[in-house]
């Protein structure tokens, strides 16, 4: 029997990122943090940035307990958004959720290309909490939140 | 009904009484190993329900017209059920509720802040539900009484010492312990506990949402004090529970919850309270759940405790023998009393994940926390998979599961 079909949610990339991520832990100094919380499945992600002169987001990093698409989320989230300012990052979220419920974006966006090998989550409901997790504690942290829950 | 109970559980025919399980899911059978987070249902309580409707409802207990009457039977007779099921002495110390969530609620509320006393204490275990959790969190909270936590073993087991020093200085007024422990399969010593807890003034709560699914319980036998399970899980209705506690108990707490059918008289200034078990059964309560929990105790006993208890075994240890010869799978929860719930963890591979691969080949689990965060944190993870079976549960669909977890390890590897 061979592996179920579930190429089309943990694609290479993904599997990748969830594997190796690139933007996992902690940086010794940081201006702005938040932890995202998913009550119902206990995954914990926390996310740091510094801030640039002119208010750009620098260094995203996160330090994560979860599954593979919580994992790659934060790390192609953290590539996506370095130097993106607070604005940007607030309208490639929306853009990322919308993805994230229905496997696609309303308008060309070459940021998205990078958070496109996690459309495939919006064919499984139970998931699409573990792909934004990551993104509401970055947003929190822009807020100035301490904490943020994807449910 | 009495039936005799056959010694091995005929499964093709009892899986011809659950339609659902001839259900395909993304196009494969369904192989349903989530049965304690909720059973699924048999014909006859699905009957029960339907029947309710459509020849005999309407509200019970204050009815004076013949469908009142007839209904108030039926309800009325699953307090029969549950005593019978339990070897109550009295059927009056069936106490009707939505789940075993609101009946240790009911027990922290009515008789922890109605009876037990500031400077006393409650002790639970280190492998509780949140539901026997929480509520004693609140009470603490509330009324400065105190909260003790026993340890357990790296196996999952109590550790009775620890557990009976916890009680040595004679604070404890209440030991609230699951009976099963819902992630690791554990069975508590129910006796000793029982008399390691009385010999030192405490009373005792079980709850046995898990447990009462695999084994008989007899209370008496027990000596408890409080017995709690939910119906669901015992193949029943959502939204219909039972708490039992000794009728001396009932009569000394205060009612929970106000309202109708719970009192004696009201007036303006004054309301008095029925007798029990309605002194703690506010409201108009799940009624048509209710009749068709009856119909599942039915079903239970139909089958027969010792053959299903006898079944289970045999999928338990099946799936232990299968799980263990995976590499790189760590069964969570080595205890040698155990019932049907393994949880496992694999290397490299989320729970979420697992759960997700399975899913897609038409396998259901549960994974996360399994609402024990305090648990989790004891035994250093942060989540497993868990598989947990039934009465209907075939020996193959353990191997659709052992097969399926060797092809996620492939894909995670």
């Amino acid at each position: 029997m061979s592996v179920p079909d579930v190429r089309d949610l943990y694609q290479e990339v993904v599997l990748e990122h969830g594997r190796h991520p690139r933007h996992a832990g902690k940086p010794d100094a940081y201006d702005f943090s938040s932890r995202g919380e998913n009550p119902m499945c206990g995954d914990r992600v926390e996310v740091f940035f510094s801030c640039g002169p002119d208010g750009r987001i620098v260094d995203p990093r996160f330090d994560a307990r979860g599954c593979a698409i919580s994992i790659a989320s934060a790390d192609l989230m953290a590539e996506t958004v370095a130097g993106l300012d607070p604005d940007e990052a607030r309208r490639t979220f929306a853009r990322f959720c919308e993805m994230a419920h229905t496997g696609a974006y309303s308008d060309g966006d070459a940021r998205m290309e990078l958070l496109r090998p996690l459309a495939g989550v919006h064919e499984y409901p139970s998931r699409v909490k573990c792909a934004t997790l990551p993104w509401h504690a970055l947003m929190a942290a822009i807020e100035g939140r301490g904490v943020a829950t994807s449910e | 009904m009495n039936h005799i109970a056959p010694a091995v559980l005929d499964v093709s025919r009892i899986r011809q009484d659950f339609p659902i399980l001839s259900q395909t899911v993304r196009g494969k059978p369904l192989v349903f190993l989530d049965s304690a987070a909720s059973a699924q249902k048999p014909r006859p309580v699905i009957d029960a329900m339907v029947n309710a409707m459509e020849t005999q409802y309407a509200n019970i207990h204050r009815g004076l017209h013949w469908m009142s009457e007839r209904t108030t039977e039926a309800y009325e007779a699953t307090r029969d059920d549950a005593a019978r099921l339990l070897n109550a002495a009295d059927r009056a110390e069936i106490v009707f509720v939505r789940n075993s969530t609101e009946a240790i609620n009911l027990v922290a509320h009515s008789y922890g802040r109605g009876v037990l006393k500031p400077g006393q204490a409650v002790l639970i275990s280190a492998m509780e539900h949140h539901s026997n959790i929480v509520p004693w969190h609140m009470l603490r909270d509330d009324r400065g009484i105190e909260l003790r936590i026993a340890p357990i073993t790296d196996a999952g087991e109590l550790d009775l010492a620890a557990f009976e020093r916890l009680l040595e200085d004679g604070k404890v007024g209440l030991v609230s312990i699951t009976h099963m422990s819902n992630v690791l399969g554990t069975y508590t010593p129910a006796e000793r506990i029982v008399q390691i807890a009385h010999a030192h003034g405490a009373k005792v709560l079980f709850d046995g949402s898990q447990a009462i699914v695999h084994r008989r319980i007899d209370v008496q036998a027990l000596g408890c004090d409080f017995y709690v399970f939910t119906g669901h899980k015992l193949y029943g209705p959502t939204g219909i529970g039972v708490l039992w506690a000794r009728r001396e108990l009932l009569e000394q707490m205060p009612p929970f919850l106000g309202g109708g059918d719970m009192i004696s008289s009201v007036t303006y200034e004054r309301s008095t309270w029925a007798a029990v078990p309605h002194k703690f059964e506010a409201g108009t309560p799940a009624i048509l759940e209710g009749i068709a929990l009856g119909a599942a105790i039915r079903y239970v006993e139909s089958l027969g405790y010792d053959a299903i208890a006898a079944h289970e075994q045999v999928l338990t240890d099946h799936a232990i023998f299968r799980l263990s010869a995976i590499e790189g799978l760590t069964i969570i929860g080595r205890a040698q009393d155990r019932g049907g719930v393994v949880s496992f963890t694999i290397d490299r591979a989320h729970a979420h994940d697992v759960a997700t691969l399975l899913d897609r080949s038409g396998i259901a689990v549960r994974a996360g926390h399994h609402c024990a965060e305090p648990l989790m944190r004891r035994l250093g993870i942060d989540s497993t998979a868990r598989a947990s079976f039934a009465a209907y549960t075939l020996p193959s669909e353990i191997d659709a599961l052992a097969d399926a977890l060797a092809r996620v390890r492939e894909f995670f590897g």
